[in-house]
């Protein structure tokens, strides 16, 4: 099976990518490859290459890997509980990390982990340090996790639904903290999720991903406002939205997401699109302009249609 | 700023109004804490849910939100009795015969098993997870049939055309009978689930959480399925959800739920344009909008802290830790009670106020 399928993209410095899709889109799996987490025979890499800084990362010898591994790359994920080792105090985790990337000694550690608690506002940084993850809440936990991913400054922050797992008033606690420290720092962050909401005050640029393969690219601005691609338009139409009083139904996307194991031909999402035709069926589209500058779309069709125009409530999806 | 609601004022079980389908009376439940291997002993109680009151209309959606711990799943298994209520009352007004001597109003908090088995038939649930709710080892037929077996409705044959009807109306194919639950997908499977709660013809279906484990494009269509079921069937909904954009689509009246109290409880959209209570301001502020260029101009309320526990609440108005307008001397010494404000808009806070968030 092919959870991710000729996936290429750019970051730059500092960026702040919002990569969205829904379940088995193959997000987490793009993130997992760059990180090198997966590994037969769970699955393998068949071809590609990850350049990160000029250095293939998929050439690296694993040795090298691990100093970018939590040292110019962290990463942090949905479930902070399963995240951090529930035996080990919050500090001797932190300052293991610190001390495998940066030559300082314990104590020096200690120093740098109980700043990096109060950088994310965990209060009495110094003493929390000896408390163990279960004597932390959900939301302070994922503080935890950020402080750990940022203690060695990385470069890229990769972050794998972190706020899935929290109530909305810790959501918007945890993604203000983010937003203020990467913007401080200048770290780029990946931010993997399925929610729209979350990516749209977050991310400069946007990549929606489906069946494997990503279906449109542009800022975030352009992305939301003038979607190119079906899959964008139908998933921005499924969306309930907390300003709009909509009494009628929700213009969604028919059917379900397909199996990777016997993918349709053509274009991956042929089988729930509104506007299938022929050729649709024939070739898979590749990443091409749209027509609107920034925005790229894999659709067959992403010049011609103007999905802006079209009356949603005239379309069937049930 | 007119009524309190008082124990007194509220009418008694021969008043309720014939719009109303379900009142609930100061609904009370408490979990006891205990410790010890053996002789174990209470040592304290986790009150759950603290005296929550309110009313839903024949054909009406009441939404009911708030975060983990506030109570809200358990206030709507106890009105189901799913569990045993602490204290409190739940009027339900029957829509049909039963071919018992039920009166017109049960009240359900403290009916017997045989009235309340017989009231079953009114009140069904979905539940949040369609994974674990159905039985991994019953064929769609079986599972969808099962209330109407409990229920002694029909023979085998009339059943199954039942299930098939069920099924259609639904959105699944009828020859999905002999299907197990693996064989479908998350969204497919919460159709199961609502098929289930369908069966026999309830007037009231809880919806608890019906939608959060799908993905954004199959929840839009459960949603459309739970909207088309209502108009076509009369049916009530008590639905409950921590998306709040979620309960607005689909909700007529909204009730807000923080730390087993309602704080506030309003018609749809003036709980979304106009809300009153801090909380609600909050929980408003926090939900992200898929909208770039007004992400960028909204405010934030954001919150200090977590959500204390509910087995040490906070004393008075619970939320006096965590708000932003807290007046010391008076939210912590003095209760606030719930009170209409503005015709059909409630809120307990001693300081309400009117705050547009977008």
């Amino acid at each position: 099976m092919r959870a991710v399928d000729g996936v290429s993209f750019d970051m730059m410095a500092g960026e702040r990518r919002g990569v969205v899709g829904e379940s088995g889109s193959g997000k987490s799996v793009t993130a997992m490859s760059i990180m090198r987490l997966i590994e037969p025979p769970a699955g393998e890499i068949v071809t590609g290459t990850i350049e990160f800084q000029g250095q293939n990362l998929l050439a690296l010898p694993e040795d090298d890997m691990q100093d970018v591994r939590g040292g110019r790359i962290a990463m942090i994920f949905q479930d902070p509980m399963t995240s951090l080792n529930p035996v080990y105090t919050v500090g001797d985790q932190l300052i293991e990390t610190i001390m495998l990337h940066q030559h300082v000694s314990k104590h020096d550690a200690r120093r740098i982990a109980a700043d990096a608690l109060g950088d994310v506002q965990i209060p009495e940084p110094m003493a929390r340090l000896d408390d163990y993850p279960h004597q932390f809440s959900g939301g302070m936990r994922q503080r935890v996790m950020i402080a750990m991913g940022l203690s060695c400054n990385p470069d890229l922050l990769i972050a794998d639904e972190p706020t899935t797992a929290l109530d909305v008033t810790t959501q918007a606690q945890i993604m203000d903290l983010m937003l203020k420290l990467a913007e401080d720092r200048g770290t780029a962050v990946m931010l993997i999720t399925h929610d729209l909401g979350v990516v749209a005050g977050f991310c400069d640029t946007i990549q929606v991903m489906y069946a494997g393969g990503i279906v449109e690219y542009g800022n975030a601005t352009d992305l939301f406002g003038n979607p190119q691609h079906p899959y964008t338009w139908g998933l921005l139409g499924s969306m309930t939205r907390l300003d709009e009083s909509h009494t009628e139904r929700l213009h969604s996307v028919r059917g379900a997401p397909p199996s990777l194991i016997n993918p349709p031909l053509g274009c991956r999402f042929n089988p729930r699109c509104d506007f299938v035709q022929d050729i649709c069926h024939d070739s898979y589209p590749a990443l091409r302009e749209s027509g609107r500058e920034s925005q790229i779309a894999a659709c067959h069709l992403a010049t011609e249609l103007d999905l802006n125009t079209i009356d949603v409530t005239g379309v069937v999806g049930s | 700023m007119t009524d309190v609601i008082q124990p007194a004022t509220i009418p008694g079980v021969g008043d309720l109004p014939s719009d109303v389908l379900i009142r609930v009376d100061g609904l009370v439940k408490e979990f006891p804490i205990k410790r010890g291997v053996f002789f174990k002993k209470q040592i304290g109680a986790v009150q759950a849910v603290s005296g929550i009151s309110f009313e839903i209309k024949s054909g009406e959606t009441l939404g009911l939100v708030g975060e983990s711990g506030s109570g809200k799943s358990t206030a709507a298994r106890c009105i189901l009795r799913l569990l045993e209520p602490t204290a409190g009352n739940v009027y339900f007004q029957k829509t049909q015969d039963h071919g018992a001597d039920l009166p017109p109003i049960v009240e359900i908090a403290h009916a017997d098993k045989q009235t309340m088995r017989i009231l079953r038939e009114e009140m069904q649930i979905v539940f949040q997870d369609p994974f674990a709710s159905l039985n991994p080892r019953m064929t769609v037929a079986s599972i969808v049939s099962e209330p109407l077996i409990v229920h002694g409705v029909g023979s085998a044959e009339e059943r199954l055309e039942k299930v098939k009807d069920l099924l259609r109306v639904v959105g699944l194919s009828p020859e999905h009978t002999n299907r197990y639950p693996h064989e479908f997908s998350g969204g497919q499977r919460q159709r199961i689930g609502i098929a289930r709660a369908l069966a026999l013809n309830p007037a009231l279906i809880v919806l608890d959480e019906p939608v959060s484990a799908l993905d954004v494009s199959i929840q839009a269509q459960v949603l459309n399925l739970l909207a088309d079921l209502q108009d076509e069937l009369g049916l009530t909904y008590l639905f409950i959800a921590h998306d709040l954009s979620v309960v607005r689509h689909i909700s007529d009246r909204v009730a807000v739920m923080y730390l087993g109290k309602l704080v506030e409880v309003a018609d749809r959209d003036d709980m979304y344009e106009r809300p009153m209570h801090p909380y609600s301001h909050a929980l408003l502020s926090a939900v992200p909008i898929p909208d770039p260029e007004l992400e960028l101009k909204r405010k934030r309320i954001l919150l200090e802290g977590d959500i204390p526990s509910p087995a040490n609440p906070p004393a008075a108005c619970r939320f006096h830790t965590r708000c932003p307008k807290f007046v010391e001397g008076h939210c912590d010494t003095e209760e606030p009670m719930l009170r209409e404000l503005e015709p059909g808009h409630w809120a307990a806070c001693h300081y309400p106020e009117v705050q547009q968030l977008f």
